[in-house]
């Protein structure tokens, strides 16, 4: 039953990159992407990956999709024709690529073979002392929060750098005077702003249980960010851009993404200051296990805040751009 | 007896659930235009969905497993209306015109 199910979903994944390939309306494919990552994270549900699966629903189905679409508005809706291009030389390319990796999984070990370095290196370590040491039901955020922290905080680091990137190329400019800030005919969606306003607090209430409940179930800094983020932009793409800004002033919301390595990174400087190693969080307390807790749950604020602000903050500097775009009409879709 | 009252219940809706799914799948494809294709779509969105969950529901007895498929359902019930709803009212603002026929082929031209 398990295998029918793995191959009905493998087929659908396949069949969406087939369709991604042939389509040439890019809002369609940014859907079937989301649709590809939706599926993806139903094949890891089927491997009893939950936590996987729950980032790959929130960000590569949820926020990923918002993003591409929002980008979509202030470039092209449909891809150039490829038509006249010599196709040998990248159907060679793909060949060789292709083939490459196929040989190598060869060497791969067997889905699930109990044998497979992964399984026996670091992996029953984790297992066997999680409860010991730390105390909580959830493995994977030992691991991630704890026993592979630093490797959490690089994780952090990258996602600071994107912003960082962003608003490096495109500025946290305000738009241009005169530009309306609201969608044109906001009055109108009225079913949309009645569903919107029953539903926008659950997804906050949602995104904070899944921030600290992180340690008992699936979940954790980085699927609430998102999950928080995505609360606020259904706002903004309902109710208009201005009150969600609004909602968190633009000053703090440019703050937050820094604020929130710097308590993950603080978290480690104060273990160091108590006399611990970097990010070894087991002189916060007396009780070594407290201790652990107490520091997954600081670093895992740390990363719920920065993971949010940092969504928010990318989102509504494409989204301004768009607005800026709109006002000028002879620029919108060059 | 119960369990087994039960059974019987939650395979029907199961199964209904599941017919609501196939015709929603043929309506999609079969029915001529854009806004009786959303009506299609919207049947296993509000139909399949729900009657999947309900027998679900009654298979997993009362756990915490039933109360947050319960939540899936209020949660389905309140957004995929929407969504067909905003579907629609984005087609009509496109200037996409009810009754005109589109086939695939045009669908994806334009």
């Amino acid at each position: 039953m398990d295998t029918l199910v793995d191959i009905l979903l493998l087929a659908f994944i396949a069949i969406c990159a087939i369709a991604i390939l042939r389509l040439r309306d890019l809002f369609a494919v940014a859907m079937m992407f989301g649709m590809f990552s939706l599926i993806a994270a139903g094949l890891f549900t089927t491997m009893h990956a939950p936590d996987v699966a729950f980032t790959e629903a929130a960000v590569g189905a949820g926020i990923a999709t918002i993003l591409i679409l929002v980008t979509l508005g202030q470039t092209a809706r449909r891809e150039k024709s490829q038509a006249g291009r010599n196709v040998l030389l990248p159907l060679l390319v793909v060949w060789i690529t292709g083939a490459t990796l196929i040989y190598g999984t060869a060497d791969l070990p067997v889905f699930g073979d109990p044998q497979a370095p992964a399984h026996t290196h670091v992996a029953p370590y984790y297992i066997e002392n999680t409860q010991e040491h730390i105390g909580i039901p959830n493995m994977v955020a030992a691991v991630l929060a704890s026993y592979r922290a630093y490797d959490t905080l690089g994780e952090v680091v990258v996602v600071f750098a994107a912003v960082i990137g962003v608003i490096t190329l495109l500025g946290l400019r305000r738009r241009p005077a005169g530009v309306e800030s609201r969608p044109r005919d906001l009055e109108k969606h009225q079913v949309l702003k009645v569903i919107a306003k029953m539903i926008i607090p659950v997804i906050l209430l949602f995104g904070l249980y899944v921030q600290f409940h992180g340690e008992y179930s699936p979940g954790g800094g980085f699927q609430a960010g998102v999950i928080f983020a995505a609360g606020i932009i259904l706002y903004a793409l309902v109710f208009g851009l201005e009150p969600a800004r609004q909602v968190i002033p633009p000053r703090v919301l440019g703050a937050l993404p820094a604020l929130g390595v710097l308590i993950f990174g603080g978290t480690g400087v104060l273990n160091q200051l108590l006399g611990g190693n970097f990010l070894d969080y087991s002189v916060l307390a007396g009780n070594p296990q407290t201790a652990q807790q107490m520091g997954i749950i600081m670093i895992e604020v740390g990363v719920g805040v920065t993971v949010g602000s940092v969504m928010l903050l990318i989102y509504f500097i494409f989204a301004e751009r768009a607005l800026g775009r709109r006002k000028d009409d002879g620029e919108v879709g060059r | 007896m119960l369990t087994l009252l039960a059974d019987i219940l939650s395979w029907a809706l199961i199964l209904t659930g599941g017919a609501f799914g196939i015709i929603g799948g043929i309506g999609l494809l079969r029915l001529p235009d854009f806004f009786s294709r959303i009506h299609a779509a919207s049947i296993t969105d509000s139909m399949c969905a729900p009657c999947i969950i309900a027998g679900l529901m009654l298979q997993s007895g009362l756990t915490l497993v039933t109360v947050k498929l319960a939540f899936l359902i209020v949660f389905l019930f309140l957004t995929s209306p929407t969504a067909s709803h905003a579907l629609a009212k984005a087609a009509l603002h496109g200037g996409l015109e009810a009754g005109k026929k589109h086939g695939p082929a045009e669908a994806r031209e334009s």
